[in-house]
Parts: C-alpha cells; sequence; structure tokens
C-alpha cells in the first residue's frame, strides 16, 4: 500500500511540474513574438549604417580612422552577449563554447583575450574561469537600451583606441528561426570591407563640419547599432529557445506521468489480486 | 527628369524609401538641398525637418528628424535619424509643450551641463513646433 501512495504522490508532484513549464512555454511564445518583431525593426537601420560604412571604407579620405586601419594583433577584445537568465536550453552553452574554442585558437598563438561580458550567465560562467574579463553589463530585461550597453561599449572601444586590444569581436546567438538559434562571432573592429557596389576608384565625401569628429560619430553609432542589435536578436533567441525548451519539457513530463499512471495501475491490481487471493484462502481454511 | 533614392532610417525601423527628384536635408551648418549626382557628402544633422521632392506630386513629403547623419551619394541619400517622425505624426499641442518645458528648465538649470542639455531641449522643442506649424499652413 505504501508504494501505491509513493507513486500517487509522485505523479502530482510531476504534473504541477508540467503545469509550471506548460505556462513558462506560453509567456515565452507570446513574449518572442514580441521580440522578434522588435530585431526587425532595428534591421533597417543596421543594415543602412553598414552600407554607410561600406561606402566609407572605399573612399579615399585624407584622414584614416583607427577604426578602419588593420594592425598587427597582439591582444583581442570579444564582446559577448548571453541571456540573463536561464532555462532556455543550450543557447548560452553553445555560444560559450564556441567562444572557447576560439579563445584557445588565439591563446595557441599567444594572443591574450579581453572579455565584456552583455548578460548574467556570462559573469556566472567566466566568473571561475582564468579569463581577464574587463567590463560587464547584467539585467537588462527584455527591452534592452541603447543607454545601458554604452558604457561597456566604451571599454572595449577605448582599449582599441589605446591600444591594448587590437581586434574586438561580437559574440552572440543569431536567430535562424524558432527552432534553430547558433552562436555567431563578427568581428567589429577594424571594421570589415563591405561590398557596397560599383563605385569610382578615387573619390571621398566632403565632410561637413569636419573629418574627425564626423568620422568618429558615425563609427561610434555602427558599432552600437551593432551591439545593440545583437541584444535585441538574443533576447529573442532567448525566447525562441525557452519556448522549445519547456516545451519538450512538458512533453516530457507527459511521458512520465503515463509511466507513473501505468505502474500505478499495475501496482493497484497487484494489491486487489492479492486481497482477493487472501480472502480465498482464509475462506477454504474455514 | 532624374531622380535620387531616398531612404531614411531610424534606429525604430525604416521611416521612408523612395525616388525624389529634390531633398532638403537640416545640416549641422545650415540647410541642404540635394539634387541627383550629388558630390559624395556626409554631414551631421541638427534637429529639423527633411522635406522630399517627389516627382510627378506637387506636395513634399515632410519628416521631422531629431539629428543623426546624413550620406549621400551620387545616386543615393541616406539619413540615419536618432528619431524620426512622418510629419503627419507632428502634434503641434505637444510640440508647443515640450518648447515650454525646455524653457523652464533653460530658466531653472543651474550648472553649465544642465544649461547645454535644456538648450538643446529647445532647439529640438523649437524645431519641432516649426515643421508642425508649416505643415498645419499647408493643409489649410
Amino acid at each position: 500500500m505504501a508504494n501505491l501512495k509513493e507513486i500517487r504522490t509522485k505523479i502530482g508532484s510531476v504534473k504541477n511540474t508540467q503545469k509550471i513549464t506548460k505556462a513558462m512555454e506560453m509567456v515565452a511564445a507570446s513574449k518572442m513574438r514580441r521580440t522578434q518583431q522588435r530585431m526587425q525593426e532595428t534591421r533597417p537601420y543596421a543594415d543602412k549604417i553598414r552600407t554607410v560604412i561600406g561606402h566609407l571604407y572605399q573612399a579615399n579620405p585624407e584622414y584614416r580612422h583607427p577604426f578602419l586601419v588593420e594592425r598587427e594583433v597582439k591582444r583581442v577584445g570579444y564582446i559577448v552577449v548571453t541571456t540573463d537568465r536561464g532555462l532556455c536550453g543550450g543557447l548560452n552553452v553553445n555560444t560559450f563554447r564556441a567562444l572557447l574554442k576560439d579563445m584557445k585558437e588565439w591563446r595557441d598563438k599567444d594572443v591574450e583575450v579581453d572579455l565584456c561580458l552583455i548578460g548574467a550567465k556570462g559573469v556566472q560562467f567566466f566568473r571561475n574561469l582564468d579569463v581577464n574579463v574587463v567590463g560587464a553589463t547584467t539585467h537588462l530585461g527584455e527591452e534592452p537600451k541603447v543607454a545601458d550597453l554604452v558604457g561597456s561599449i566604451k571599454i572595449m572601444l577605448d582599449a582599441y583606441t589605446e591600444g591594448r586590444i587590437d581586434r574586438l569581436y561580437l559574440m552572440h546567438s543569431e536567430f535562424v528561426n524558432t527552432m534553430s538559434q547558433q552562436p555567431e562571432i563578427k568581428t567589429l573592429i577594424p571594421v570589415e570591407a563591405i561590398d557596397a557596389g560599383d563605385l569610382p576608384q578615387h573619390w571621398d565625401y566632403i565632410y561637413e563640419p569636419d573629418a574627425v569628429d564626423l568620422l568618429d560619430a558615425v563609427l561610434m553609432r555602427y558599432i552600437e547599432s551593432q551591439v545593440y542589435r545583437a541584444t535585441i536578436e538574443n533576447v529573442a533567441c532567448e525566447m525562441a529557445s525557452k519556448m522549445v525548451a519547456m516545451k519538450s519539457a512538458t512533453d516530457n513530463a507527459v511521458k512520465f506521468i503515463d509511466q507513473l499512471q501505468l505502474d500505478y495501475n499495475k501496482a493497484r491490481q497487484a494489491a486487489i489480486t492479492q486481497e482477493i487471493s487472501e480472502i480465498v484462502g482464509g475462506a477454504a481454511a474455514v | 527628369m532624374s531622380t535620387i533614392h531616398v531612404e531614411i532610417v531610424s534606429a525604430e525601423g525604416e521611416i521612408y524609401s523612395g525616388d525624389a527628384e529634390m531633398v532638403v536635408a537640416p545640416a549641422s551648418l545650415g540647410d541642404v538641398g540635394i539634387t541627383p549626382r550629388h558630390a559624395p557628402l556626409m554631414t551631421n544633422l541638427r534637429p529639423g525637418e527633411v522635406r522630399i521632392k517627389v516627382p510627378d506630386e506637387d506636395d513634399e513629403i515632410f519628416i521631422y528628424v531629431t539629428g543623426g547623419v546624413l550620406e549621400v551619394q551620387p545616386h543615393l541619400v541616406t539619413v540615419l535619424a536618432d528619431s524620426a517622425l512622418h510629419g503627419d505624426q507632428l502634434d503641434e499641442q505637444a510640440a508647443l509643450d515640450a518648447h515650454k518645458l525646455a524653457e523652464a528648465e533653460l530658466a531653472g538649470a543651474a550648472g553649465k551641463e544642465d544649461i547645454e542639455h535644456a538648450q538643446m531641449q529647445l532647439v529640438e522643442a523649437a524645431a519641432r513646433y516649426s515643421a508642425a506649424q508649416k505643415l498645419k499652413g499647408r493643409r489649410s
């Protein structure tokens, strides 16, 4: 009889867990739709500014901004975007795995790595590892603001201008579709050459008021928009991944309950059979 | 008549995309008019309205921007706006309120940074108000 009660409590607890995962799945699904839309809204700006930078790259200016110049690599920096909360499947783990692989390749070449972390999960993960973390921003919520990111971006940009790092990468999850998110590494600085179509060979912009300030502002905007986009995209990934993870958790709970129910019925049947045979045995003895 | 392609985007999304005969934008050193085959140009924008003359239409399109960057290629004008509003989204009353608020803030501002900030707000509110008023004049 004790066995029967045990199974019953277990079914109850699994059912409760299932209710929670089901609710989380639905919350994630509705949030995903919103974040996906927000992600689409940031796309035109990020694309256009990329085209402008592409033009800029092909121009022949009298002033070359340091962000456009390739340097010999002695130390690299990464801006790593992760989620703030867990329960979102393998999203962060995949990002870390790709990052660690990349970092190992640099270290094999005797290049040191600096990290700037966006998102609490990244901070947790690298706390116990032997890496150089120079900046961190956490708890941006589901609607990250550019203003919240500026600080960590500035740390890395200053490091680049002062020559402490010679390359800056951006690492985040790419939203392929609802079922699939992939870690992606992009070079932020030096700004990569982008094919911007057939422009004449030797030309330069007329800069108003002056090239130095203007290029500074444009490149700053560019990098901010890229990091902002990555953060927004990462939120969309988090929600999609959470939805899928919670859905499979709910499905597993259903399977588990079925199995437990079967065990329960068998145990009950065995108990009844035993009781009957005891009664019959008792009656025969009388 | 030849045309030039115009794209206006802000961080919140695409605002306008299409061909134009001429674009007038509020550059930081004064308004610039851009017609097709303009020399490559890059400049800051101050708060104000971008006017787009669309071929075969008498009315110009007004788009209000709070600043940003303008890039010109012979065949292409790109406005990277910090924030942009279509002319018909401009609310004259709201603009006037913002103007008053900015003025009040300027009067009460103490430090140098405060004053700069308030002045910037005032410029923005004034530009927004004048854009709204111009639009109103055209409507009536």
